[in-house]
């Protein structure tokens, strides 16, 4: 167990520093960022003395270095817009993204797994063809798109949500959220909803096809043999088995949240992360960018650790090696 | 005496009564007839020996009894009368009442049939709970009696292991401990002992034997190992591609094989008593149960085919010794 | 010829899918969009991007059944006075081109490197493979969106940050067959008579390994359809002179707010649309192929 600890841990090393080279290399190539930093009147000496103050007159090498040192200790340089501590900036917008992607999570398991168990137990009932054409309609759908439907629907028509922003926030473990009062609550649902209708389709499938594998194992067929009702086979006997695979995909899905994110919160206008990114973007604010992508590469590898010790823990079969 | 009124004296009522059974499974290939009209009787307390090739349909006859057939297989025709009730026109609800509790099942598999995600504990205690009011504790209790009978060292501390943590051989051990704890009448075991090593099937077969005439319970042994069968059995049916071809006491069937599939099936077991040159072989193989010859199914392998027999199909004919073979040419008592 | 059209007739795929409802749903919805993208210029009623054929005066006209509307103009009209359906129609040849090109280029680069990944191993493998690896465990989009904010727009910027992200796919599929593959024995025996692995690679591996590819193929240009869509959004894709569906939407979200929400919702629909038949015709294909599923 131990062995195999410090194993994913140089492994998990080794992926940040390849991140880091990409995201160095790739940034390299967007242009010099020392336009950004002088008045439009400025000189070419001016120009050349920004450059050095930067430190882009060196050699790529060099300028790769400091920058892993930086990193290291933390400092991923200032925004160029913002004029403060990159990293600083996504802190302050994370618990809001964490927010919607959390409840989008929990929206898409509640309703996936019924239907998903139901449509892979009974395959050919009607509901489950309605299950799985509602899947396949799901995956096929920008989700941006649907989010724009349901404001235009259900905040410019009815008006029963707001149409964009975050709602009043209260502290809570010293995270500033919005799903404590009723009018925070009414700003998270729709952006929720949009971001959850991608990952609930994916798992529905998902859950369905392990659920049939299940059903054709023979220890269903003995539990039958045994006289167990339908019903008791398949939670008892199926359910476990075809959702254990589903902490596998738990880091993919958590993933796929984040990203999807930078769309849901650029149409709704919602001050997270995936929003400060986009805007970042545009105003080529580059240690934003850097710093995002290396933060949420560092949650990603951190949740694939976290989902496979925990998988190991789950399944008896499994002994961590 | 009427050669009825003879066989009514012979036997008591059967316990289970498999009347013109008709399997089929409709697929895009065409209709496959795993079991094809097959009739016979188990009486109380004994063992009756299923045997023939894979793919001969025997497996189908055992989850036919027990209504676990799937689509699109179904139940075509016939009766499967047990202590009285006909098992195929029971519904589901009825059916699970008679699964395990009257009737119940072993896997060929005993790697698979066991949920790996729960204790064997658990499933054995899931039998019991199905169909039985035991209280908790006397369920435990009762389930480390079970595997203690069924020879597992240090059950009431095996009792909390999964699945992977026990061999083959004790697994299916544990799967005989599960099919038998809720005393069943009629214990169905469907090649039980072919994914095991050799050494062990042996000792599995006799805890098998153990088991049932403890219970005064019955037992169907399907399997392709007539050797297996022939020191088991009180009655062997052959099944030839969803039919019956041979059936009768274990020793006559045996000793004096009358259809020449049992014969071949008879000359490629090795025998340590007698000096044999190389063990014969039956010729071809078994034909696509879709696309069945005319006649008698066997006739492209059997080395006394005639015409006849590539055109009629024989009818299952019974001797006054009550062995019955489906053949034009049946083999006489020589020896 | 005649002899393989009659040969896939009486194929038990093909029997198969005369049966099966939304196969055959899934390959009309793909006929309807090849139809529109080659012959749909001629059909509507202007070229949205020539600016004698516009009227500012039709600008903002809603779809032809709702007051207003001009039977000119089925799906209403933008800004500019553009016929809606024109766009799209014309949208969709970008997104298709899009989403088609950049999955031969993500598949031949894919499979180039499968193969050789495969086949040599050794170090060349565990280089492509954990390059794979660590690209996996990023979402497609997000690589995508960070290799555009780089580049910047451009159709053949989207393509490559498209073919970037999704030569993985098929490089783990064609890596995975190869070595089940080479294991065999006429491959072996090929390799010890000293045939030229070029040869052996090409004769012998890649048709036994191209039939999986054709399911991922097929759902990769759904799937890139709506990546691009998610750029060209994001106002990271094709440029404002080539506007996509995506892109299309992007134009509408503005006014969306003043109720005027034909303009963004039909290039959404056509879009998933699009996708969706894809989609139908990639599971067919998937049941089909794969014969662990039946």
């Amino acid at each position: 167990m131990f062995g195999y600890l410090i194993k994913r841990l140089i492994q998990m090393i080794v992926v940040l520093w390849v991140v880091s080279v990409l995201v160095f290399v790739m940034m390299s190539f967007t242009g010099d960022p020392t336009y950004m930093m002088v008045p439009l009147d400025a000189t070419e000496e001016q120009i050349a003395q920004a450059r050095r103050l930067l430190g882009l007159d060196e050699s790529h090498l060099v300028q790769y270095w400091r920058f892993l040192l930086n990193v290291l200790q933390g400092d991923f340089g200032r925004s160029f817009v913002f004029r403060q501590p990159a990293l600083q900036l996504i802190l302050e917008r994370l618990p809001a993204t964490l927010e919607i992607v959390f409840l989008a999570m929990v929206i898409a398991l509640v309703v996936a797994i019924p239907l998903g168990v139901y449509a892979g137990a009974n395959p050919g009932r009607p509901l489950s063809r309605a299950v799985m054409a509602g899947s396949l309609v799901g995956i096929s759908l920008p989700g941006f798109w649907v989010g724009m439907v349901l404001i235009f629907v259900f905040a410019v028509r009815f008006q029963f949500f707001p149409s964009s922003g975050r709602g009043p926030t209260t502290e809570l473990f010293g995270l500033r959220v919005s799903f404590t009062s009723w009018e925070g609550f009414r700003h998270l649902i729709l952006p929720a909803i949009t971001l959850s209708i991608g990952t609930l389709a994916i798992l529905m499938r998902i859950i369905r096809a392990e659920m049939m594998e299940v059903m054709k194992q023979d220890y269903i067929k003995f539990a039958r043999a045994k006289g167990a009702a339908q019903k008791g086979v398949l939670f008892k006997h199926g359910l476990k088995n075809a959702l254990i695979p589903l902490v596998t995909v738990f880091g993919l899905m958590l993933g796929d949240l984040i990203a999807f994110a930078t769309l849901t919160e650029t149409i709704f206008a919602w001050p997270g992360i995936g929003k400060l990114l986009v805007d970042s973007i545009y105003r080529g604010d580059r240690p934003v960018i850097v710093v995002y992508l290396m933060f949420v590469a560092f949650m990603f590898v951190v949740v694939n650790f976290v989902v496979d010790v925990l998988y190991a823990l789950i399944d008896p079969r499994i002994k961590i090696k | 005496m009427s050669e009825a009124a003879r066989m009514s004296v012979a036997q008591p009522a059967p316990l289970l009564s498999v009347r013109n059974l008709r399997t089929w499974f409709h697929t895009f290939g065409g209709v496959v007839k795993a079991v094809d009209g097959v009739s016979f009787d188990v009486a109380p307390g004994e063992i009756l020996g299923l045997v023939g090739e894979s793919g001969g349909g025997k497996s189908m006859v055992g989850f036919s009894i027990m209504g676990l057939i799937d689509p699109p297989g179904r139940i075509e025709a016939g009766e499967i009368v047990f202590e009285g009730e006909d098992l195929a026109r029971l519904d589901e609800a009825r059916m699970r009442r008679v699964r395990g509790k009257r009737v119940a099942m072993i896997f060929q598999d005993p790697m698979t049939a066991l949920n790996p995600l729960y204790t064997i504990g658990n499933q054995l205690e899931e039998m019991l709970k199905l169909h039985t009011d035991l209280p908790s504790a006397r369920r435990r209790e009762r389930a480390i009696e079970m595997l203690r009978e069924v020879g597992i060292p240090q059950p009431e501390s095996r009792l909390d292991n999964y699945p992977h943590q026990f061999s083959g051989g004790m697994r299916q051990r544990v799967v005989i401990a599960i099919s038998m704890i809720a005393r069943p009448r009629l214990l169905i075991a469907d090649e039980p002992t072919t994914a095991l090593d050799v050494t062990i099937q042996a000792q599995l077969l006799r805890l098998m034997k153990h088991q049932v005439t403890q219970n005064a319970a019955s037992l169907i042994l399907i399997t392709h190992d007539l050797a297996a069968v022939s020191q088991m059995a009180d009655r062997i049916v052959v099944l030839y591609c969803g039919r019956i071809v041979e059936k009768g006491r274990a020793a006559d069937v045996i000793e004096r094989p009358r259809h020449h599939y049992t014969r071949g099936l008879l000359d490629s077991i090795p025998h340590h008593d007698k000096a044999q040159a190389r063990l014969r072989q039956i010729p071809g193989s078994v034909p696509d149960i879709r696309k069945l010859p005319p006649g008698c199914a066997f006739a492209p392998r059997c080395p006394a085919a005639q015409d006849i027999c590539r055109r009629v199909e024989p009818e299952l004919v019974e001797t006054a010794t009550g062995q019955a073979a489906a053949c034009h040419f049946p083999i006489e008592a020589t020896r | 010829m005649t002899a393989l059209a009659q040969r896939f007739l009486a194929s038990e795929l093909f029997h198969n899918y005369r049966r099966n409802a939304s196969a055959i749903i899934g390959s009309l919805i793909v006929l309807f969009f090849a139809g529109m993208i080659t012959i749909g210029p001629w059909v509507v009623a202007q070229d949205p991007y020539d600016v004698a054929q516009l009227e500012l005066l039709d600008s903002f006209k809603p779809p032809v059944w709702l007051e207003g509307g001009s039977p000119q103009y089925w799906l209403g009209t933008d800004g500019q006075g553009r016929d809606v359906l024109a766009s799209i129609v014309y949208g969709s040849r970008i997104s298709l081109f899009i989403g088609l090109t950049a999955m031969i280029g993500s598949c031949l680069i894919g499979t180039t490197l499968g193969l050789l990944a495969g086949f040599y191993g050794g170090r060349l493998d565990s280089v492509i493979m954990r390059i794979a690896d660590i690209q996996l465990s990023f979402p497609s989009v997000l690589t995508a969106l960070f290799l555009m904010s780089a580049f910047g727009t451009g159709v053949e910027k989207v393509l490559i940050a498209l073919i970037s992200v999704g030569w993985v796919v098929y490089a783990r599929t064609v890596r995975g067959s190869t070595l089940r593959e080479t294991q065999k024995e006429y491959i072996q025996a090929a390799r010890v008579s000293g045939l030229p692995n070029a040869k052996i690679i090409l004769r012998h591996v890649l048709p036994n390994v191209l039939t999986p590819l054709i399911v991922v193929a097929t759902i990769q240009v759904g799937t890139f359809v709506l990546i691009e869509a998610s750029l060209s959004f994001l106002g990271v894709g094709v440029p404002i002179t080539k506007p996509s569906l995506g892109l299309l939407i992007k134009n509408g979200f503005d006014v969306l707010f003043s109720g005027l929400w034909w303009i963004s919702v039909f290039p959404g629909l056509f879009i998933m649309l699009i996708v969706f038949g894809i989609n139908l015709l990639g599971d067919f294909l998937r049941d089909e192929l794969n014969p662990r599923l039946k």
